[in-house]
Order: C-alpha cells, then structure tokens, then sequence
C-alpha cells in the first residue's frame, strides 16, 4: 500500500472497530429481518436483555470476564506475530489445574487457596501452550494447526478425565463433586454488600477484578518492560529483532507460555466462580470470542475490555432474545461473532483503503503511522519451509 | 468367523467415514497449494450440509440438496477469496469467521424455517436422501462369507458419494500433475511473483482453486446430512473439517498420500466406535478417546518432524500483493 493512505492512529484504534461493528450488525440485522422479525427491535431487547437490571449487568460482566482473559491470550500472541487458535484448550486444562487445587485444598482459608488455584490455572494453559510454542520456534511446525489440534487433544484428554477418572461417584453425568465453601470465588453482590452496597445476586465474582489486574500487566509488561519490547519487535520484524540481538525462538516460546497462561485463568471464573465443579466443555466457545475480542479491541487491553464487555453483553442479551423471539436462538449471538471477526479482521482492508482516502482528501497531511501495534492482518509468524 | 465379519465390517465403516474427510481434502489440496491457508473447510461442510439438508426436505430431492450444498459452500469459499485474495485479509481470521458465523448460522435459520430446535426435519422420502446402492449379486454373496461378504460389505452397499469421491483421487492428481492449470496452481504457491511476471493473474488462479475447494467441500457436506444421516443436526461436522486438513498436512499436499492420510484417519475413527468398551487381549479396555485423538496426535508428530517430513507449499498465508 502506498505511504498517502495511512489511516490516523485514532482512527485506526477507534473507527475502524466501530464500523466494523456496525457492518456486522447491520448484516445480523438483515438476517433477523429475513427470519421475520424486527431487527430494531431485537437490538432493544438485547440492550435491555444485557443492561437493563443488575443481575443482567451482572450476568453481562460475568461473560465479559471470559472474554478478557482468552482476548488477551490471543492478543499477546498476536504481538508477537502468533496466532494461538488454542486458547480454548488451554483454558481447558488451566482450568482443570485451577479444579483440583479447589478439590484438593478444600480444607485451605481462601486466601491461601486463591493464590494456588491462580498459579495452577496461569501453569495448565502455558504447559499446554508450551509444546506447540516449541515446536513452532525449535521445528517450524505452524502453529495455527498445531494449536488446533491441541484443543481436540485437550478435549479428548478431558472427556477421559471427566468420564473414567474425576467423575464424582455414582453419578451420571460427567463432572466433580463440588468445590468446598472455602475454595469458591467471593461473588460481587456478597463483596459489594460488604461495603454497604446492595446488588442483585448474580454470578460476577472476584475473577471479573482479577481479570482487570490481568489486563493492567499486561499493558505493563508489553508497554513498559524490555520483555515486552522484544516481543513486539519480533512480532513486527523478525529479521530485525535478530539484528538487534534478541532471540526470536525464545520470543515465541515466552509469548506463548504468557498466553496460554492468561487462557488458562479462564477456569478462575467459570469454574471457581460459578460452576463450583469442574464440568464438561467449560471453555464453551470462549477461546474463540477472545479471537474477535482481541481483533475488535485492537490487541489493546482497553479495548479488549470495551470488546469483552460488548460480547458480554452480546450472550446476554442473547439469551434474553431467545426468550422473548422464540423464532431466534442463542446462535444468532454466534453468528453476529462471526461476523464480527470477518469485518474487524479479515475485511478490515474493505473499510480502511476507502477511509484513508476519505482522510486524505479532507485532512490534508496525515502523519506518517508510528507504532501501529493493533494491526491484526499480518500473517502469523509461522516460518514454513 | 466372528473376528473376520468384524474386520470387513470395519473397513466398510471406514471407506464411509473416509469419503467427506477425502472429498474435503482433495479440495483444500488445491487452495492449499495456491498458497491460501484452507482452515475453513469446517465451515463450508457444516453450510453445505445445513442447506442441502434444508432443500431436501422442503424439495423432497436429495439431488436439488446436492446443488444448493455445493451453492452454498462456494458462496462461503467466495466470502473467503473476497477478503483474503482481493482485500488482502489474514487468512486465518477469514477462516475462523465464516467457521463460527456458519455455526450459528445454520441452527438460526432451521429454528426459524423448521421450527424443530435448530434441526432439519428427518428426511425419509424415497428421493431425499443418496441411498446405498447394491450391486447386482450383493445380497447373494453374503451366502459365501470369503470374498462374498468383501464385495457385498466393502464394494456394493455405500451411496454414490462414496464412489464418487474414489473417484476424484486419480482425477486431481491428473489434475494437479497433469495439467496446465495444475501447475500453475503449484507454482502460485511457491513463488507468486514469477507467475505474475508470466503475465497469469495470481488472484484469479486462487479464485479458481479455492472454486474447487468450495464444490468440494459442498459434496462432503451433503454427504454428511444426507446420506450418512438423515438431515442436518446442530454441529454436525463435530471437527472434520479440521480433520480433513490434518490429512491434507498428513499426505503432505499430495493426492494419493492424502487418501492414504483419510483412509487411516476413518479407520481409527471406525475402530473406536468399535472398540468402546471392548477389552481387548493384552492391553485392556483402551479408552476411546485416546483412540479419537490419534489423528490430531499423529498430525502434530509430522509437523514436528518426528514422522517424515511436511513441507508446506512456500508462500502458504501470505497474501499477494503486487506492489512489494
């Protein structure tokens, strides 16, 4: 692309999400309309769906907190030039790892057990993140396929455990008995009735701080420490990382570990938070959502947060939806995700060449772009050859 | 003659669980090899095979099923060329978008239109399904177990799909080999910009080739609602999407290695169902999930080099531009 149609830094971070957003829900909108109902007032539902009562912001948040943590899985590997497609199994095993410590440590204070299940879980997604990061900067292999099939291998792994080993005795379905009362996440409206507040219950626990302390690390570590600087520098120009001393082998591995680790908190909300036991398919679909969180929030946890939120709402509302259309499902939700990622991510250039030319007729000079870190359309590192 | 049955039955299962794996395949085989990563081959199965599912049953024709699978897999693989040969778009992202769109998309319309929780009705009319054909003499072989249970189990008795995607092997390896438009397939796939200085349109050669992929994809996906089972079920294509490209990786982007690579997948997966619960001289019951996740297992060993060797085509996932 030639140097005049470079996009504004703000424009980058800002607009083309939002109009990715709107072309994404003006195509869902078109489907629902299609379905024969009204798509005006399917989005007055869901906003209210999502919004409109305490336990709904509740319920809406409790879903965003998935949505950051496997967003900033995907972002940090994206910084470093990775698509790690596995976040869905690494929040998989991390959050296995988090269930036994619960189921182990039942007789522990929280404050003790909290810590545990927090390294456990941060330890689970980056082992699992681990041999395909290896394979990827010893061996070449791509990582897009092999992170793919460890979310299979991760599945079968689990159905085994669940079925044959953890699965509480004399019970059907396939899942642990339940966590101790000291082992389980505070919820919101307990906290907040503490300092006199009072909140419809809903299943916002801890986590959703925990996530929020997550997103504060890691704009510290990829902003303002060494180590951050040298995974965006290999995840912008290998070649030129290795002109400036630093080990792009050692890059990919540590990007990886960082993100199947933050993928691997997962558990700390879905399962110490609200589940309360380690049930079958807990990811459900959130390794994917943090794909298009990560693209929507431009890689930037300030934005992966507003997108978190977003899609929060999104299965939210969604579910209210299908209570009141019952001609729509919960699946419209995934759909309007889907699309999502085609707009933000795939087609971002349909939007940005006209735009950058909008600018460049009524702005005048742009400046040249600096670092344009948010740039989701690079091809992944992987080196085939 | 128990354990005998049981192989030739076995081995039946496998050609059947082989031939979208192998139809899906042979597909990506070509997007691949121009140099466009295929991972959306999940999502192009699972719309072909909600919309040929869908047309069956309101047409009662498996045939006008067929037509709109193949339709609406090619509409997905042109989404897919949109944004990723004429806009540049990653490749990967473009990918996993239409894989989740299509996900919800199916079970969306099929509440809406079926009204039966995100199904399509069951299809039982002589015409909606592609029914197994027997070949003339098959029922009487099954009188002399050895070879007439081979020609009445292996041989006769699976639906034209079947045959079909047997088929298309020697095809596209003619094709890929034997072909102008072959090699410049693999040559756009190796080294772009020498195809572009032969003054041969890069873009339009990967719109070709991921055509290919769509039609193909189309058929697998037919085949999984409407002759393997009868009519679309919410996630039907449970991964072999994902499966299909491990074999493609597998067979290392060639024809005949890549059958090999389907063949062996649908055998373990034939083998499990088998298998469950089964304890076995020696070693036990095997769990089956150990068994389900050997493809995906063996996949990751050859992309790391500890069997053979997968050299992928050299400009895989990266976007052409002219200007560079």
């Amino acid at each position: 692309m030639s140097a005049a149609k470079q996009l504004p830094r703000w424009a980058d971070l800002t607009l083309l999400p939002v109009i990715g957003l709107v072309a994404a829900l003006l195509v869902s909108g078109g489907v629902i309309a299609l379905l024969g109902e009204s798509p005006a007032q399917a989005l007055k539902l869901m906003v209210s769906g999502a919004f409109g009562t305490q336990d709904a912001i509740g319920y809406s948040l409790y879903y965003a907190t998935n949505f950051i943590f496997t967003g900033l899985a995907v972002a940090v590997a994206f910084h470093a030039g990775l698509f790690n497609i596995g976040g869905e199994g690494q929040a998989y095993i991390g959050g296995l790892m988090s269930g036994l410590v619960c189921l182990a440590l039942g007789h522990w204070p929280f404050w003790a057990v909290l810590p545990a299940a927090v390294v456990a879980g941060a330890a689970g997604g980056a082992a699992w993140a681990f041999i395909p990061a290896w394979l990827q900067a010893k061996r070449g292999s791509h990582i897009v396929i092999t992170t793919i099939m460890f979310n299979f291998i991760a599945s079968s792994l689990m159905t085994y455990l669940l079925v044959n080993v953890l699965i509480k005795p004399g019970q059907q379905s396939p899942e642990t008995r339940e966590f101790s009362g000291s082992t389980v996440m505070p919820a919101a409206h307990e906290l907040l009735a503490r300092i006199g507040i009072t909140f419809t219950p809903s299943p916002l626990n801890l986590a959703f701080g925990l996530a929020l302390a997550a997103s504060v690390l890691v704009w510290i570590f990829l902003w303002r420490t060494r180590w951050g600087y040298e995974l965006r520098v290999t995840g912008q120009n290998p070649a030129a990382a290795v002109y400036a001393g630093i080990s792009p082998p050692r890059v990919i591995v540590a990007a990886m570990l960082l993100s199947g680790a933050l993928a691997g908190c997962l558990g700390l909300n879905e399962l110490m938070g609200s589940q309360h036991r380690i049930v079958i398919d807990f990811p459900a679909g959130a390794g994917f959502v943090g794909i298009a969180v990560a693209l929507m929030g431009r890689n930037h946890p300030v934005g992966i947060f507003f997108a978190a939120v977003l899609f929060g709402a999104l299965y939210q509302g969604g579910s209210q939806l299908s209570f009141d259309m019952p001609k729509i499902n919960r699946d419209m939700v995934v759909v309007i995700q889907g699309l999502v990622i085609l707009a933000c991510g795939a087609m971002e250039n349909l939007f940005r060449v006209p735009l950058a030319a909008l600018f460049g007729a009524f702005g005048g000079a742009v400046p040249p772009p600096r670092d344009r870190a948010g740039e989701g359309t690079r091809p992944p590192a992987g080196k085939q050859s | 003659m128990e354990t005998y049955s049981l192989i030739v039955l076995t081995l039946a299962a496998t050609l059947r669980v082989a031939t979208p794996l192998l139809l899906a395949a042979l597909g990506a085989m070509f997007s691949e090899r121009s140099g466009v990563i295929d991972l959306a081959l999940e999502g192009k199965m699972l719309g072909a095979a909600f919309a040929s599912a869908a047309v069956s049953a309101v047409t009662g024709s498996a045939w006008l099923g067929l037509g709109a699978g193949i339709l609406t897999s090619v509409a997905l693989a042109m989404i897919n060329a949109f944004a990723t040969v004429t806009h540049r778009g990653n490749q990967v992202v473009a990918c996993m978008a239409l894989n989740i769109a299509v996900a919800g998309l199916g079970p969306t319309l099929a509440l809406a239109w079926f009204n039966l929780g995100g199904q399509t009705p069951q299809l039982d009319g002589p015409d909606q399904r592609f029914g197994e054909l027997v070949w003339p003499g098959a029922p009487a072989a099954r009188a002399h177990p050895f070879p007439g249970l081979l020609y009445a189990e292996l041989l006769s008795g699976h639906s034209l799909i079947v045959y079909l995607a047997a088929a298309l092997v020697p095809v596209a390896a003619w094709a890929l080999y034997r072909t102008r438009f072959g090699l410049r397939v693999r040559a756009v796939g190796e080294n772009p910009l020498a195809v572009d200085t032969a003054g041969i349109s890069v873009a339009a050669l990967r719109y070709q080739a991921m055509l290919i992929s769509g039609v193909l994809c189309g058929v697998a996906g037919t085949y999984l609602s409407t002759a393997a089972s009868a009519g679309f079920v919410r996630d039907m294509t449970a991964g072999k999407g994902y499966l299909a490209l491990a074999a493609v990786i597998f067979g290392k982007w060639k024809p005949y290695p890549t059958l090999g690579a389907c063949l062996l997948f649908a055998f373990t997966d034939a083998l499990a169902s088998r298998l469950q619960g089964v304890a076995l001289p020696v070693v036990g019951v095997i769990p089956v999930q150990f068994i389900m996740a050997l493809p995906y297992v063996l996949t990751v060993l050859l992309l790391a080099g500890f069997v053979g060797q997968a050299v992928a085509p050299r400009v895989i996932g990266v976007p052409y531009s002219k200007e560079k």
